[in-house]
């Protein structure tokens, strides 16, 4: 029969040699093979000093973004929520008083916005359900806790910093999306 | 027996147990620098500059651990096993000759620390002791797969112990001699025994690397299969004194294949020098050929499966002992001839 890969072998069960059978030919060749890797160079990322290189659109740790004015996009609309599919967001509406205004965009803000870091399964769908670009998923990885608690992130980590912004246009699609 | 042969005697045997410990040590960090090497990884080099004081680190972990006694143990026979093992591992390095003579303080120092005439008779003695601290550790432990890494290990212990005296004896009876001192004079400059010897050289390194419990023979502690075999229930530095017992006879062991087939401290050209240039030339020819050999060994471990139990039997009693009894007729024979008996 036609095989379907040309991985084919065909199995023989002769006897072995005298050569064979003696087995130390077979072991000094396994020797050889064994020696030459000590000439090669390793595959060792040395972790903490140096980090294995990301794709450009890692999805990891998630941002929720501020506009221009260091407002809030997020007006607390539930899509992310609901889209996903760990239920790991959960939040709390509330109405934007006045004199607010420099800080939420809309009318409508998140009082409360959690993550639990150990439900997410980093799938990007809250990102693609968001119809205001506040919530992105970034190139940062969710550091490492003995704390189970202490992976509910809050508004205090997840919303971003003025000061230090951080940059999600790797993870924007061209021609989606642009101001009008 | 004099004062000063006496303090002599005393600072060789601290010098040769601090040594060999220090050496066990290294072989342990150097084992685990090896394996990386092999699978192309880089191994231990967080503590200190390329991990050097790995070994350190290991120790002060296994002395901090708990000193655990299973419920079910025999208490005594548990805590004597690990001793045992320790003590026949360092005991072996005693008589292996490490250089010619050292002239220090005015007087001519051996650098051996007994010159015993059955110097290789003791060293197989010890050898065979050493598996009663396999045994009496895994039946103390009163855990089944304790047990069956012991009788593992005496049987094969039995099995490759026959094969490798054989292969003493035909160094014997090439030398005429059972002091160890002896078999390394007669195999001066270049004139070692694994050039008249191969085929014993062979069976002996292998029979080393299973008196040792080696990969490929390590089936008395075979993770896989039996947990870890007799030390499953040992922690703390109990554990350590099997695990360093082994490095130390694999120390050892190296050290006896160098003096029993490769000559020991005589090195080519060694009739240039004499005194202590002679003597340092030949500490270092020594060691030189005993790291090899350590390093041999764990180069076979990082290569080599491990054999299936039916297999060790076979290569023990079918292969190993037919052969070496074969090559100690022929040498029996040409020693003959050449002694004059058929004229």
């Amino acid at each position: 029969m036609q095989s379907l890969t040309d991985r084919k072998k065909v199995v023989s069960n002769k006897e072995m040699t005298f050569m064979e059978r003696i087995y130390l030919p077979a072991i000094l060749g396994g020797m050889w093979i064994t020696f030459k890797h000590l000439f090669r160079k390793n595959n060792t990322t040395k972790y903490p000093e140096e980090t294995r290189p990301i794709a450009p659109v890692y999805r990891g740790q998630h941002v929720l973004k501020r506009d221009e004015q260091g407002r809030e996009n997020c007006t607390a609309c539930g899509l992310c929520a609901v889209a996903c599919p760990a239920e790991a967001i959960t939040m709390v509406a509330a109405e934007r008083k006045r004199g607010e205004e420099s800080l939420y965009r809309e009318e409508k803000y998140a009082e409360s916005y959690e993550i639990n870091m150990l439900r997410c399964i980093f799938c990007g769908l809250c990102e693609e359900a968001c119809p205001k670009e506040a919530i992105f998923l970034t190139d940062r990885i969710v550091p490492s806790n003995f704390d189970r608690d202490e992976f509910v992130y809050g508004k205090d980590r997840l919303v971003e910093d003025m000061n230090d912004r951080i940059d999600i246009t790797k993870r924007q699609h061209t021609g989606k999306r642009t101001e009008k | 027996m004099e004062t000063s042969e006496i303090i002599e005697k005393l600072g060789l045997i601290v010098t040769l147990f601090a040594v060999t410990l220090g050496i066990a040590a290294y072989a342990t960090y150097f084992e685990r620098k090896v394996a990386a090497w092999f699978q192309d990884r880089i191994g231990p080099d967080r503590a200190g500059p390329f991990g050097i004081f790995q070994p350190l680190a290991d120790g002060g972990k296994l002395f901090f651990k708990e000193d655990f006694v299973p419920d079910q143990a025999e208490k005594w026979l548990f805590i004597l096993g690990p001793g045992i093992a320790m003590f026949t591992a360092l005991m072996t390095g005693s008589v292996i000759p490490w250089s010619t003579d050292l002239a220090m303080f005015g007087q001519q120092v051996a650098l051996q620390v007994a010159d015993v005439n059955i110097g290789i008779l003791f060293i197989m003695g010890f050898l065979s002791i050493g598996v009663y601290g396999i045994m009496i550790g895994g039946w103390a432990s009163n855990n089944k797969y304790s047990l069956f890494g012991a009788i593992r290990a005496s049987s094969q212990m039995i099995s490759y112990e026959l094969a490798m005296g054989i292969c003493v004896i035909t160094i014997v009876m090439l030398t005429g001699s059972l002091s160890l001192r002896d078999i390394v004079n007669a195999q001066h400059g270049m004139n070692w025994n694994v050039f008249y010897q191969p085929v014993a050289f062979i069976v002996f390194f292998i029979c080393a690397l299973a008196e040792t419990n080696r990969a490929p023979f390590d089936l008395p502690e075979c993770e896989s299969e039996l947990i870890g075999g007799y030390h499953t229930e040992y922690g703390s530095m109990k554990m350590g004194f099997y695990l360093f017992a082994e490095y130390v006879s694999l120390f050892t062991s190296s050290a006896v294949i160098s003096v029993l087939f490769f000559g020991g401290f005589n090195f080519p050209g060694m009739d240039h020098f004499s005194g202590n240039t002679l003597a340092l030339l030949g500490l270092l020819a020594m060691f030189g050929k005993t790291f090899f050999f350590v390093f041999v060994f764990m180069w076979i471990r990082w290569t080599l499966p491990r054999f299936r139990f039916d297999q060790l039997m076979h290569l023990g009693w079918k292969s190993l002992i037919p052969i070496s009894l074969i090559n100690l007729l022929i040498t029996g024979l040409v020693v003959a001839f050449r002694e004059g008996w058929f004229n």
